[in-house]
């Protein structure tokens, strides 16, 4: 036992002694394994090939190459930590674990070594408070947001009033799932709608009592919080008990091809969040020449495009741009995690930097402080096509009601930094 | 030659039943401890306390308090997951109702409140055996993740049902939260892990443990010849979660710092131990450490061979990670039923023999 | 009728269907177990691996495509033909009759006499392994099954039942799906009992789980017959991958519903397969009747998962061979 631990060791320390290169460092915790593998590999091959993109296109960001290390977690949490362990040796600028136990996980552990976070529309969405968390970002939007510009757009679609409508979510019996609830609660409160809570326990594969009960009881509307084979079930099941699909709304992990394509034409006209746009953009065109057909895309090449893959190049693009914003403060092509923090508090993301990128609109405008964490939470709602086999924007990016979330991210963060001892502050 | 038991002669009964009757296997565990005690924590890095030695103590004691229920006692069980989570909500409510109490004692209250429920599961078990016993156990399983995860009084009412350990200091030193030392992680591991092993290894070898292993062997002999059963089997549960519950808490407070209960205590945890000991050996202490040595370094290995030397894709070098996993796993079972613990007792007695075999 | 009552009946309904499916897969654990002795956790990842198997040769995927390319740098994924849902469900079979002998040539063989709890965590191995084969063979993203198995409402039976209440009662919800399902697993059991009241293998492989050392005696081939089962439960475990693919599409989760399986069979009884029947409508009806009346007003629903497994385990302690199980004798 002790021999095989020893030559573990020294296997592992001679590893770990190759790291210190003068690269950006990107760790990438991807899961193309286990149960979520189709929703982790798009998003992993966009994040991939955005940065290898960069690399070929313009020699790295500032002139300094993209090293990705990438770490499969297969979505557990204990391999999570295992691969920030390994990696954060290697001068990591960000991490994106793409799960939120493993966020949970990371957000003190990164804290403590001043490595910034950044959780797109998942993990801590009170981490949207900069001052608490002053490694952690969630830009451009969280699952607070989300369920509030879900009630934004059913407000738009009911001429101003949700009174006396009946509103159902239907969600992952976890952590993730259970987030959207106090926001609704609240909005019910203030829109007058009746809320109501479905649960479904994990994985999801059986949700025949769920949906007789939505047949039964007829919401106007129901919003899903779900992941993995729980959407693909949940969309099934609605299109079984022919529930209204543009009534049918999920937020933006409940949201991509995968989820849809297994009822077929049943799904047409589906509704999901999106915190980003999708569709031709001349950056896709670019990752597909350069990366992919040059034989060093991440995957097989068959996502470009795809919901997931666009988003992973978008946050792709958020991480390179707030390291160019780091460079550009500090004056320094190699930085470091800590400069890297301060460029992702300093990131102002325009219409016209994303139209100079090759991605027009692929997201809000949106800037970044120290007070605000957050982004501008705005996010679009997208339909299925189930003939053309895509999702189309339905709606512009439309804006949470700030108001509500934000007491709640507020008492959220002032608990967590009771609980932690921290002072709030700026660095 | 190496394992030399000539000229270790024993003049009390005391020396004749220690618990290491042959003088060079004691030197060597005294070498072992030594080198645990008082080299490695001033080596040991991140990497090396969260990666691979702390999981390894803490599945160690999780797979001793397994190997004691199934191992020694005979009773299948597949709600360690379930147990482990207890322990850990339990650590977690004593840690934040009572601030000023020591950590180290809210773990053990933590395994004793497991050592209730655990007994109160193991109830069934005097009516139902074998695999209907086994799959009953998941009943205890799915429902204790269920009630963590629903009844937000165990996570205080937190707004994402995570549960988060504050931090705790023993002697000064932070032994939960963010700014823990992995030295400190590590040791406090190691202390529960040896007294573990030290009362699981004395246990077994008493009264409880050899009524334990009369269950086991045959129950209605062990009956007849005046073996209790329900005391054995309730004791045997209790035990058992009591383990399980330390190693539940631990994982919580020291290792992880912050858990889901679906997440990280799902069936897929009470699989995992039940592979160590499996691997290592039923019905030995040393087989659980061997097991979870095992188990915890092997996706370690793998992937360092594989991404790193390699450069395989990682998606490939996970699956094949559950190749090669159920493959020693067949492999074992096929060559060596009792494990590595089994390997191990055979190479000893092979040392003794060396170099006369016959 | 009032509109509870009528409720509740489509409850039950839904659960003798949700029934069918656990039955479905809990009927291969039984074949197994019945004539080996060997508690088969890996019938739910062969489900997948079915399915996965199904999909790929009717795609004309290349198995191994994306391992040989890793390897080799080549660039191909499809063989470029599409093949005939009769002939790749055929095809499957043929693989799973494969997958049967080697697993008993290369596994259980070397495993006869074990104890059980060997064998059973032999099959745990057996289950990761599996899984990991099927996902270098066929890749990891979730595929549909193109079958052409009717999804949706099945309308007549809610227009003939609508009547029965008012005019908010829309009639009872029935799956067509699940309606095929009944009806393939009336087939499949049949077809089974037919063949091992009928057939000199099906009364081989009855008398090898009736005694092995008496069959082996008249010079039954225990070898050949514990193939068999394995194939049938191969079988049985494609039929299994079809009907879940078909509600959630083949995926990594397929292999989960071994866990939906347990409680009925332990509620049925290890060894008769009127019991995994009968505990599949037990457990389905229990469940679905437990979250409609307890568990979703009272306890915040999501009871599906351990209710199973309690309504199991307290039937049990009265019954401990399970409602067909047999009543085992111990001597000393």
């Amino acid at each position: 036992m002790t021999l095989k631990t020893l030559g573990a060791l020294a296997l592992t320390a001679t590893i770990g002694a190759t790291a210190a290169m003068a690269d950006l460092v990107i760790p990438d915790l991807s899961y193309r394994s286990g149960a979520y593998a189709a929703g982790g590999t798009p998003f992993s091959d966009g994040y991939q090939d955005y940065f290898n993109l960069l690399n070929a296109r313009d020699g790295g960001i500032g002139g300094e190459a993209i090293r990705i290390v990438e770490c499969e977690t297969g979505y557990n949490t204990e391999v999570g930590v295992e691969c920030y362990e390994s990696t954060k040796g290697e001068g990591a600028l960000v991490y994106q674990p793409l799960s939120t136990g493993i966020t949970y996980q990371l957000i003190p552990r990164a804290t403590a070594d001043g490595i910034p976070i950044h959780t797109m529309g998942y993990g801590r969405t009170s981490a949207a408070d900069g001052e608490t968390f002053n490694w952690v970002f969630n830009y451009p939007a969280n699952y607070w947001d989300a369920a509030s510009v879900m009630v934004n757009y059913l407000l738009g679609q009911n001429g101003g009033s949700l009174e006396g409508k009946d509103i159902t979510l239907l969600f992952h019996n976890s952590a993730y799932g259970k987030e959207p609830i106090a926001t609704l609660n609240a909005l019910a409160e203030l829109h007058g709608f009746n809320f109501s809570e479905l649960a479904v326990d994990h994985p999801g594969q059986e949700q025949t009592a769920q949906w007789l009960q939505i047949r039964r009881e007829r919401p106007d509307y129901v919003l899903m919080w779900g992941w993995g084979v729980m959407n693909q079930v949940a969309i099934q099941e609605a299109a079984n008990i022919s529930y209204p699909m543009d009534q049918f709304i999920g937020n933006w992990w409940a949201g991509a091809e995968h989820d849809v394509t297994p009822a077929g034409a049943a799904a047409n006209g589906y509704l999901s969040l999106n915190m980003n746009r999708i569709g031709d953009m001349p950056v896709l065109a670019e990752m597909q020449s350069m990366v992919v057909d040059a034989g060093n895309g991440a995957g097989d090449g068959s996502n470009v495009g795809s919901v997931l893959y666009v988003r992973g190049m978008y946050a792709a693009m958020l991480a390179a741009e707030a390291i160019a914003k780091a460079q550009e403060i500090h004056g320094v092509a190699d930085i470091t995690p800590a400069m890297m923090r301060d460029g992702m508090e300093a990131l102002e993301i325009t219409n016209a930097r994303m139209e100079e990128l090759g991605m027009p609109l692929v997201g809000p405008e949106f800037s970044v402080s120290c007070q605000d964490h957050g982004g501008s939470g705005m996010g679009i709602v997208q339909q299925w096509d189930a003939a053309a086999g895509a999702f189309v924007a339905l709606t512009d990016y439309i804006a949470p009601d700030d108001s509500v979330t934000g007491p709640l991210i507020t008492a959220d963060a002032a608990a967590f930094a009771a609980e932690n001892n921290i002072t709030p502050g700026c660095l | 030659m190496f394992y030399r038991e000539a000229g270790d002669f024993k003049t009390s009964y005391k020396a004749d039943n220690q618990t290491f009757p042959i003088a060079f296997d004691r030197y060597r565990y005294w070498a072992i401890l030594a080198f645990a005690y008082l080299v490695i924590p001033f080596l040991i890095n991140d990497y090396w306390a969260n990666a691979i030695l702390v999981p390894f103590l803490i599945y160690a004691i999780a797979a001793i308090g397994l190997n004691i229920l199934t191992g020694y006692c005979g009773q299948v069980s597949l709600g360690t997951g379930g147990f482990m989570a207890v322990g850990a909500y339990s650590c977690y409510k004593l840690m934040t109702s009572f601030p000023d109490v020591s950590i180290l004692i809210h773990v053990i209250l933590a395994g004793g409140i497991t050592a209730i429920v655990g007994a109160a599961f193991g109830l069934p078990s005097l009516r139902i055996k074998g695999f209907y016993l086994a799959v009953a156990t998941l009943a205890a399983q799915f429902f204790l993740v269920w009630l963590f995860n629903k009844v937000s009084w165990f996570y205080n009412y937190s707004a994402s049902g995570q549960i988060s350990a504050p931090e705790r200091l023993v002697f000064g030193a932070a032994v939960t939260g963010p700014n823990t030392e992995p030295w400190v992680q590590y040791m406090v591991c190691l202390v529960f892990v040896t007294i573990c092993a030290i009362i699981a290894r004395n246990l077994t070898r008493g009264t409880l443990g050899r009524s334990w292993m009369a269950i086991r062997d045959m129950d209605i002999a062990a009956e007849i010849i005046g073996v209790n059963p329900l005391k054995a089997k309730l004791t045997a549960f209790a035990v058992s979660s009591f383990f399980i519950g330390i190693s539940g808490a631990l994982f919580f407070s020291v290792y992880l710092g912050a858990v889901e209960v679906g997440d990280a205590f799902g069936i897929q945890k009470s699989f995992l131990v039940l592979f160590m000991i499996i691997l290592g050996g039923l019905g030995s202490i040393f087989g659980s450490f061997a097991g979870a040595a095992f188990l915890v370094l092997l996706p370690v290995l793998l992937k360092v061979v594989g991404v790193d030397l390699l450069g395989w894709p990682t998606d490939l070098v996970s699956h094949l990670r559950l190749v090669i996993i159920g493959a020693l796993i067949m492999f074992f079972l096929i060559k060596e039923p009792h494990g590595l613990a089994q390997l191990w007792r055979l190479a000893k007695e092979k040392l003794r023999l060396w170099p006369f075999p016959y | 009728m009032s509109a509870d009552f009528l409720y509740g009946i489509e409850v039950v309904i839904n659960g003798l269907m949700a029934g069918v499916l656990y039955a479905l897969v809990a009927l291969g654990f039984v074949l197994i177990y019945k004539a080996s002795g060997i508690f088969n956790f890996a019938q739910g990842v062969m489900a997948l691996f079915a399915a996965l198997t199904l999909v790929g040769i009717m795609d004309g995927q290349i198995p191994f495509a994306h391992l040989i390319n890793s390897i080799f740098g080549t660039e191909f994924h499809h063989f470029g033909w599409e093949v005939p849902a009769l002939l790749a469900i055929a095809l499957t079979v043929v693989v799973m009759v494969i997958f049967a002998w080697l697993v008993q040539r290369y596994v259980f063989r070397h495993l006869v006499g074990q104890e059980p709890i060997i064998l059973f965590m032999a099959t745990i191995g057996l289950a990761y392994f599996l899984e990991g084969v099927g996902d270098l063979m066929w890749g990891s993203e979730i595929k549909t099954i193109a079958l052409g198995l009717p999804q949706g409402n099945a309308r007549w039976f809610e227009d003939i039942t609508s009547t029965l209440g008012d005019d908010s009662f829309f009639g009872f919800f029935v799956r067509k799906l699940d309606i095929v399902a009944a009806l393939v697993a009336i087939v499949l059991v049949t077809a089974l009992i037919c063949f091992a009241q009928y057939t000199k293998q099906g009364r081989a492989m009855r008398a090898v789980a009736d005694d092995h050392q008496a069959a082996l005696s008249v010079g039954i081939s225990l070898n050949f017959i514990w193939v068999l089962v394995w194939s049938l439960a191969g079988i049985v475990a494609l039929v299994a991958g079809i009907m879940w693919g078909a509600k959630s599409g083949v995926q990594f989760s397929l292999s989960l519903i071994a866990l939906k399986a347990l409680p009925v069979l332990m509620l049925g009884g290890f060894t008769s397969i009127p019991g995994a029947i009968i505990g599949g409508l037990i457990i389905g009806v229990g469940e679905q009747l437990f979250e409609y009346t307890i568990g979703g007003p009272f306890l915040g629903g999501a009871t599906e998962n351990w209710f199973a497994y309690m309504l199991a385990l307290l039937f049990l302690v009265f019954r401990p061979q399970g409602l067909f199980g047999e009543k085992i004798i111990e001597r000393v």
